[in-house]
C-alpha cells in the first residue's frame, strides 16, 4: 500500500491499447508503478518495484503470465498476482490460478468492479470470476467413479463442501460477494473465507484429474 | 410421466384411463393391457370389481388426488352404497334358491363395481363426470347419432332385441339336438346382438376420443406457434419501434427479420431453434445464445455452463426460454451485461438469467405479456420444467429455469 492506502499495481499486458485502457479504469483507486509488455520485463521490474498486486495478461508470449508468476513467487511472496484474460480457456485458467494467481477476471470486467477485484487481491483475498467458478465447479464435479482406484484422495483438499459448492454457484450465476451474503444469509467475510477456501483447495490439490481435465474440456 | 408411478391415463382412456396408465407403467403396449382386463372380466367379474377400485385409488395424471380421498367425505354417497348390501343379500339369497351359479359368481362383483361407480361418479372431477355423463347418455341412447331417423334407430333396436332374445333361447333351450351347437350358436347370437345394439356407441367413443386427442394438440401446436411468432416477429417489431429514428438499422432488422420467417415457413426451421446445422449439446447451445444476443442487442453476455449434455427436444425448449429470458433482459433492463449460468446435474438442468438492470415488479406486469407467459413459463411448462422470475425493482431480475431429467430414459 501506499501512504494513502491505495494498493500499487503493476501492469502486465502485451497489448499497449488494453493497458492504456486498465490504467484509466483504475483511476485514482489504486497507483498505477509500472508496466511491461512481455515477461522477462516483467519480471525484472516487478521484483524492483515489489507492487501489491500484478494484474497480469494469460496469454503472453515467452510462457504467458504463469511464467511471470512462478519466476517471482519463490523469491517474492508478498506480490499477489490477479490474472485477466479474454481467453477463457480452461487449461489457461486453471494453470494461472495453480501457478498462484489469487483470483482470476475476464476482460470485459467494468471498471469498479476491476477495482473492487484489485482491492480484495491486495488484502489477501481471492477474487472469482463467474467463469472461474463454472470451471472450479465442473472440475470437481466431474470426478470419474474409479477415481479411488487411482490414487489417495486428500478429503480435506480434493472435495469442496456444499456450502463452499453453494457460493460457487452464486459466484457463477453472477452475484457480487455482498449480493451472495444476502442470499445465504452469511457475512461478507464468511464469504471471503469459503472463496479463500477454494482457491487454495484449487491451489493445493493433489487431483491430477484437475489438469487432466482443463485440458480434455478444451478439446471438446 | 416418470415411469414408475401409477396414474389413470388422460392420453389414453376409454373410461378411466387406467388400461392406459398400466401401460405406460409396465412399457406395454396399451392394446394388450386392454384385452386381458376384458378376459379377466369375462372369466370371473374380477376385472371389473379391480378395474373399479383402480379408478376409485389412482390418481389422474397430473393430479395428486384420489376419487377414494374426496370419497371418504362424502357421506351420502356411502350411505347409497350400503344401501346395496341388502340388495346383494337378496341377489344371493335369489341365486342359491334357484341353483344359478351364473347369478352367484356374477352378482357380487356387479354389485361392488356398482358401488363403486356411484363414488366415482358422486366425487370425480368436473371434467370427468362431464364425460362420464356424456358416454352413458350415448350408451342409453345405444350411440344413435341425433340426427338419425327414427326408423333406422328403431330397426336397428329390434334386429339386436330379436337377436338377443334369439340368442338366450338357443342356450337354455334344450330343443335342439345337437349339444355342442347350442351353446356356440347362442354365443354367437349374443354377440351379434351385442355388436348391433352397442357397436354404434363403441364407435363413437372411440371417434371422441380420436377428435379430443386432436383438439389437444392442435392447441398445443397453437401455442407452440405463437410463442415462437413471439420470440421473432414480435420482438423484431418492438426493436424497430425503439430504433425507429435510425433508418439504416430498421432496415437491417426487418431484412434479418424477413430471412428469419421465411426459412421457418418455407423451410421449416424454426427461429431460434437450435436444428441439425445449430449447436448439438447444451454448452453449444448456450454459445450460440451468447453470440446471437450480443450481436443483436450490443450488451456483454457472460454464460458460464458447468457439465453439458446433448440436445434434446427438452433441453431445446430450456434453450429457447433462456434465450428468451436473455433478450428479454437485453431489450428491458438497461443494463450493460447478463450473466447466464447452466448446470447439468444427473437429475436436473438448472439455467439462470441474470440481470442487474432497472428489475420490475412482477405483479404489475399485465397478463398479456406473451414474453414471459408463453415463451418462458409456458414453454418450461409444457417440458415438466418450472421457470421462477425474482425481481427487485432498482436491483435487476434474475430468471431461473429448471428441467427434471430422467437419466436412463431415451
Amino acid at each position: 500500500m501506499n501512504a494513502t492506502g491505495a494498493p500499487r499495481v503493476f501492469l502486465v499486458d502485451d497489448h499497449h491499447l488494453f493497458r492504456a485502457g486498465v490504467r484509466s479504469e483504475l483511476g485514482d483507486a489504486v497507483e498505477v508503478v509500472g508496466e511491461a509488455d512481455e515477461v522477462p520485463a516483467a519480471i525484472e521490474l516487478i521484483a524492483e518495484r515489489l507492487p501489491d498486486v500484478v494484474l497480469l495478461d494469460v496469454h503472453m508470449p515467452g510462457g504467458g503470465g504463469k511464467a511471470v508468476i512462478e519466476a517471482i513467487k519463490p523469491i517474492h511472496p508478498s506480490v499477489k498476482f490477479l490474472a485477466l484474460s479474454v481467453s477463457d480457456a480452461p487449461e489457461d485458467v486453471i494453470g494461472v490460478i495453480r501457478a498462484g494467481a489469487r483470483g482470476y477476471v475476464t476482460k470485459t470486467i467494468s471498471g469498479p468492479e476491476l477495482v473492487d477485484a484489485v482491492v480484495r487481491v491486495a488484502g489477501g483475498d481471492a477474487v472469482f470470476s463467474p467463469r472461474l467458478a463454472g470451471f472450479v465447479l465442473d472440475a470437481f464435479a466431474s470426478m470419474p467413479p474409479d477415481f479411488e482406484l487411482r490414487g489417495p484422495l486428500d478429503p480435506e483438499l480434493d472435495h469442496l463442501s456444499p456450502r463452499e459448492r453453494e457460493v460457487l454457484r452464486l459466484i457463477a450465476r453472477g452475484y457480487t460477494y455482498k449480493e451472495i451474503a444476502r442470499e445465504l444469509t452469511i457475512s461478507i467475510k464468511t464469504v471471503e473465507s469459503h472463496v479463500s477456501a477454494v482457491l487454495r483447495k484449487l491451489q493445493l490439490s493433489t487431483r491430477h484429474q484437475l489438469t487432466k481435465w482443463a485440458t480434455e474440456r478444451r478439446l471438446i | 410421466m416418470v415411469r414408475g408411478r401409477f396414474y389413470r391415463s388422460r392420453e389414453d382412456r376409454i373410461l378411466a384411463g387406467i388400461a392406459g396408465g398400466l401401460a405406460a407403467r409396465l412399457g406395454r403396449d396399451v392394446t394388450v393391457v386392454r384385452i386381458v382386463l376384458v378376459l379377466t372380466t369375462l372369466v370371473s367379474g374380477l376385472g371389473v370389481v379391480c378395474y373399479v377400485l383402480a379408478w376409485l385409488l389412482l390418481p389422474a395424471e397430473g393430479s395428486s388426488e384420489t376419487i377414494a380421498a374426496r370419497a371418504i367425505s362424502d357421506r351420502q354417497g356411502i350411505t347409497l352404497v350400503l344401501a346395496l348390501v341388502p340388495v346383494l343379500v337378496l341377489v344371493l339369497l335369489i341365486a342359491s334358491v334357484l341353483h344359478a351359479s351364473f347369478a352367484s359368481s356374477w352378482g357380487p362383483p356387479l354389485l361392488i363395481s356398482a358401488a363403486g361407480l356411484v363414488l366415482v361418479y358422486r366425487n370425480a372431477e368436473d371434467d370427468e363426470r362431464a364425460w362420464l355423463v356424456d358416454s352413458a347418455r350415448a350408451l342409453l341412447q345405444l350411440g344413435a347419432e341425433p340426427r338419425q331417423a327414427p326408423r333406422v334407430f328403431m330397426v336397428r333396436l329390434g334386429t339386436g332385441i330379436l337377436l338377443f332374445v334369439l340368442g338366450v333361447f338357443v342356450i337354455a333351450d334344450g330343443a335342439l339336438s345337437h349339444s355342442w351347437l347350442r351353446p356356440l350358436g347362442g354365443t354367437l347370437l349374443l354377440i351379434a346382438a351385442t355388436v348391433v345394439l352397442l357397436g354404434p356407441w363403441w364407435l363413437r367413443l372411440a371417434l371422441d376420443l380420436v377428435r379430443e386427442r386432436q383438439a389437444r394438440i392442435r392447441a398445443e401446436e397453437r401455442a407452440d406457434m405463437a410463442a415462437r411468432v413471439h420470440d421473432s416477429v414480435l420482438q423484431t417489431l418492438a426493436m424497430i419501434q425503439r430504433s425507429a429514428d435510425q433508418p439504416l438499422e430498421v432496415a437491417k432488422l426487418a431484412r434479418a427479420q424477413e430471412r428469419e420467417l421465411r426459412s421457418w415457413l418455407f423451410e421449416g426451421r424454426a427461429p431460434g431453434s437450435f436444428g441439425a446445422e445449430g449447436a448439438l449439446t447444451l454448452s453449444a447451445g448456450v454459445e450460440q445464445i451468447e453470440r446471437d444476443v450480443e450481436a443483436a442487442h450490443g450488451i456483454a453476455v457472460d454464460a458460464v455452463t458447468v457439465g453439458d449434455s446433448p440436445l434434446d427436444d427438452e433441453l431445446r425448449a430450456l434453450l429457447a426460454a433462456g434465450r428468451e429470458a436473455t433478450v428479454n433482459a437485453a431489450k428491458w433492463s438497461g443494463a450493460t451485461s447478463v450473466s447466464i449460468y447452466v448446470e447439468v446435474e444427473p437429475k436436473r438442468v438448472s439455467m439462470f438469467v441474470r440481470d442487474r438492470g432497472a428489475g420490475f415488479d412482477s405483479d404489475a406486469i399485465a397478463g398479456d405479456r406473451k414474453g414471459i407467459a408463453e415463451s418462458i413459463r409456458g414453454r418450461m411448462q409444457r417440458n415438466g420444467g418450472t421457470a421462477v422470475i425474482r425481481s427487485v425493482p432498482g436491483e435487476g431480475t434474475e430468471v431461473e429455469l429448471s428441467l427434471p431429467r430422467h437419466p436412463g430414459r431415451a
